[in-house]
């Protein structure tokens, strides 16, 4: 479900990145990296890693800090498996144990495992996402680190603790204020980014109300599947439409969670895109202040070369990050626009069929229940169906 | 008043309630509570049992409706007989089906029955009353089968009356009839919460007694009345009234279905008179405080010990069940109003989230992509009210119910009780009887004769009085037997005909959603 978020991912044989199989080991998730390759700069062409949640934020973070990537947009981080959600249930139900039976214990157990086996499902995906996002990109697929990653067969942890001892997170504390910085910054020269500028602010705060109120939907939705399981789990004599309704309700909260994840999604990635502007911003910022020091070098007719040196460098690099950044942008985009069309009609899609499925087998019941008067048998006949949905 | 809580089942008897007003209350009329039980020599005719016409259907109505809830929604044949003031169309997909339904269950649409002007003198128990061994099963069975006489009632209509604390809201019971026992054909009354209350609490005086199950009304709320003294137009006390008016219905629907509560001239005084004396003494009667009188005469009566001869296990296996039902369905009733409740949430996180999207919408500089964006913010909106009528339909026809039910089982282990009661009685006066005739043999050897002739007469009156206990405790028991197995039909019913409601609603929730995405969808594909 989630990789429609981004699309045209992995297709180049070139270089094939997938994350076959993870473990969960308590709190930690070990994912299996597995790299296909024609491409000489590699060792093999086909080989397989294990990397933590943290050696993927170790990338993101090392290429946010190349200053030769300050005009590209990084693919945003995956956010970190959070299994919270699940195991608090699970301890909910380990408490309450005592008070139901044991075939609704059971019943709930088996819920709550295919609740854990989703979050697990998805953590998968936003890794894996990642990586291709970086695999297809003509400039960042060729990063050493990106490399190391893939390839390097030994544990990075030592590699991620020099990482943060180098940077500091330096530049991740400076993007923090940098929206302050876009809002009362420099006078901007070019129509296309003073446009982007004041597109992607506006658009980013609403997707970011969007997708909180999306959450809160699909929560929601969540919390009445459970009341289902729960239900279906308390009855005896199972009334089946509440089976029924305990798969509508997993169904409806996919589909709304569909909805969901391509907002969060999208709001991570304009983050990425505001990044971009920011760091333009302060390229430019360097280059006027460059300008005003050329100036007064020249007053003072001392260490002009050096100053005008200084102000090429920074003439340079504006322009660098100018170029790339409007073509990062504009493709940005086109991709944006490409995958909120493909996940709308996927999830108006969905959301028909299952209605339609569930509809027919409501009347289905309808039927039945009134074509007899034996409820109990009535109700017996419906669960059997129910099952094979 | 005693307060009850507005939207939780009944109480736990069990347990102490944060409400100490209520048990103040409960606990004060115990006393008048047990004084129900006390002996009562009336005899009463026990009526042979009819299969009933089926309920009005209710409506789910919009929960935030201010107006009054008579839906339009079609429905299944289970409401195309004569039912009440407010009948609804046939859903022609089903038209087969509904021939079916009324062949199979007698339904009192097919029958202008010669017989409805009264039960048919054909009841074979009452020949024999005083038979130790209830007559068999089927017969009991079958005379559940004979015909159906019409008697409809609704109630409707409910209208604030007075101002301040004051403030009552009276409603419209509407009847419809074709028995001669009535002063017309349609006629209605306006009745008050209270006049509900004094009616169960005469029925329950004279009809328990004989092991009658009498249906419960719904519980007193101070809370939901005080938002509607203030004022009925908030969502709030629209739905509390609407809540209101259902369950009466519901409770007085049960009352007319029951032939003997129907003969009781209480029932059609409630029905008929214009102006009704104000019910009193109608605090012993919230919802907790009736269970807890249930409650405290099942404590009283679980120490004695009763020597069950063969048939009697089929009491004890009863009362089980019932308890055991009981159980289950207050859990059941606990999910499924969690399940309103998070149904609410979506219904408002849905508004939310709508609003949210049509501002991105208005945000996306991609045209075909924003327009696409508002449009789902518009599906979002219509989601929101299809939340919002499934989450009544998990209330008043699922939740409901299961709380009708839970009372109803609290009164059939009433009429269990009542047996207990009467056996207690028939023992009691056998053993006073025994010392009687001990008295008397005494005062023979100590050849008093003006006392022993007392003691004669005391051991005659004795013992037609142990005659009458045990005529009285088997009639009892073929009642209550006769009562359970109405009873079970009448609620296999109703939960067959409510979640066949429940699926319809669902249904048409169905039907809309898959229109609203279809409509979406070439706005999704317009997108480039």
């Amino acid at each position: 479900p989630i990789r429609s978020v981004s699309v045209d991912l992995n297709n180049d044989a070139s270089l094939l990145i997938d994350i076959p199989d993870a473990l969960c080991e308590r709190d930690k998730v070990k994912f299996t990296v597995h790299t296909k390759t024609t491409l000489s700069s590699f060792q093999k062409p086909e080989f397989s890693v294990p990397r933590q949640h943290e050696d993927f934020i170790w990338l993101h973070d090392t290429l946010v800090e190349t200053e030769d990537y300050a005009g590209l947009i990084i693919p945003p981080a995956p956010p970190k498996p959070d299994f919270e959600g699940p195991r608090e249930k699970m301890h909910k139900l380990g408490e309450g144990e005592a008070t139901m039976t044991k075939e609704e214990y059971t019943k709930m157990k088996q819920e709550l495992e295919a609740e854990y086996l989703a979050v697990f499902k998805k953590t998968v995906q936003v890794h894996e996402i990642f990586l291709q996002r970086l695999s297809s990109h003509p400039i960042l697929n060729k990063d050493r680190n990106f490399q190391i990653f893939l390839e390097y067969d030994q544990d990075l942890s030592v590699r991620r603790k020099n990482a943060k001892e180098m940077f500091g997170g330096f530049f991740k504390n400076m993007v923090k204020s940098a929206d302050e910085v876009l809002i009362s910054g420099v006078k901007e020269v070019d129509d296309f980014f003073e446009q982007e500028k004041t597109f992607l602010l506006d658009y980013y705060s609403k997707i970011k109300d969007s997708t909180a109120k999306a959450e809160k939907m699909t929560r929601s939705h969540k919390n009445i599947a459970d009341d289902y399981i729960r239900i279906s789990a308390t009855l005896n004599i199972t009334m089946s439409f509440v089976s029924l309704q305990k798969v509508e309700g997993r169904v409806a909260s996919d589909q709304e969670l569909k909805l969901t994840e391509l907002l969060r999604y999208y709001m991570r990635d304009i983050q990425a895109a505001k990044d971009l502007l920011y760091r333009r911003a302060r390229a430019l910022a360097d280059y006027e202040n460059s300008n005003k020091a050329l100036d007064k070098a020249r007053l003072k007719s001392k260490d002009i070369p050096q100053a005008e040196e200084h102000q090429q460098q920074c003439l340079q690099k504006f322009d660098k990050l100018s170029e790339s950044g409007k073509k990062e942008l504009t493709s940005f985009k086109g991709r944006r626009v490409v995958a909120f069309r493909k996940n709308l009609i996927e999830m108006a899609e969905l959301e028909i069929k299952h209605a339609k499925v569930r509809s027919s087998i409501q009347l289905y019941y309808i039927c039945f229940i009134m074509c007899t008067n034996e409820l109990q048998y009535a109700w017996g006949i419906c669960k059997i169906l129910c099952e094979q949905i | 008043m005693a307060a009850s809580s507005d939207r939780n089942p009944p109480p736990f008897p069990a347990s102490e309630e944060p409400e100490t007003g209520l048990c103040d209350m409960a606990d004060g009329d115990s006393d008048e509570g047990e004084d129900i039980f006390v002996n009562n020599s009336t005899p009463v005719a026990v009526s042979r049992g009819v299969s009933q016409p089926d309920q009005v259907s209710e409506e789910p109505p919009d929960l935030f409706s201010e107006e009054e809830a008579i839906s339009t929604a079609p429905t299944l044949s289970t409401t195309a007989k004569s039912n009440g003031v407010h009948s609804d169309d046939e859903n022609d997909l089903f038209a087969e089906a509904h021939v079916e339904l009324s062949a199979d269950e007698c339904g009192s649409s097919a029958h202008k029955d010669p017989s409805s002007s009264g039960p048919r003198p054909t009841s074979s128990f009452t020949q024999s009353p005083a038979a130790r061994q209830p007559t068999s099963l089927e017969q009991l069975e079958e005379e559940e089968a004979k015909d159906s006489f019409d008697v409809d009632v609704s109630v409707t209509s409910p209208e604030k009356i007075g101002d301040g604390m004051n403030a009552y809201v009276a409603y419209k019971v509407s009847t419809r009839t074709s028995l001669n026992m009535f002063r017309s054909k349609t006629f209605f009354v306006r009745r008050r919460f209270s006049d509900f209350l004094g009616l169960y609490e005469k029925l329950s005086v004279k009809q328990s007694l004989h092991g009658c199950i009498v249906p419960p009304p719904p519980e007193k709320s101070v809370v939901g009345m005080t938002k509607v003294k203030v004022g009925m137009d908030d969502p709030s006390s629209v739905e509390f009234v609407e809540r209101r008016r259902a369950a009466l219905e519901r409770y007085l629907q049960r009352v007319v279905s029951h032939p003997s509560l129907l003969q009781d001239p209480d029932v059609r005084e409630f029905l008929e008179r214009e102006d009704l004396p104000r019910a009193v003494n109608t605090q012993a009667l919230s919802g907790a405080g009736f269970l807890k009188m249930i409650n405290k005469a099942s404590d009283a009566v679980n120490k004695m010990t009763i020597k069950m001869n063969e048939s009697d296990t089929w009491f004890e296996d009863k009362f089980q069940e019932v308890e055991n039902e009981e159980q289950q369905l207050r859990k059941l009733h606990a999910v499924v109003d969690s399940l309103v409740n998070h149904r609410k949430e979506l219904c408002m996180n849905t508004a939310v989230f709508a609003k949210s999207m049509a501002m991105l919408g208005n945000s996306e500089d991609n045209t075909a992509l924003s327009r696409a964006l508002s449009q789902l913010a518009e599906v979002e909106d219509k989601m929101e009210q299809l939340h919002q009528e499934q989450a009544a339909s998990d209330f008043f026809i699922f939740a409901e119910l299961l709380a009708d039910y839970i009372r109803m089982l609290g009164a059939v282990r009433g009429c269990f009780d009542q047996r207990m009661r009467a056996w207690q009685r028939w023992q009691e006066a056998q053993s006073t009887l025994q010392k009687k005739r001990e008295a008397e043999a005494k005062l023979l050897w100590a050849n008093k004769p003006d006392k022993l002739q007392q003691a004669k007469e005391e051991i005659t009156e004795w013992e037609a009085r142990v005659t009458q206990y045990e005529r009285d405790f088997d009639r009892i028991g073929m009642t209550v037997r006769k009562e359970v197995l109405r009873f079970e039909k009448e609620k296999a019913k109703d939960f067959k005909s409510q979640i066949i409601k429940y699926l319809e609603s669902m249904l048409q929730s169905e039907q809309r959603l898959i229109k609203f995405w279809e409509a979406f969808l070439p706005e999704a594909k317009a997108i480039a």
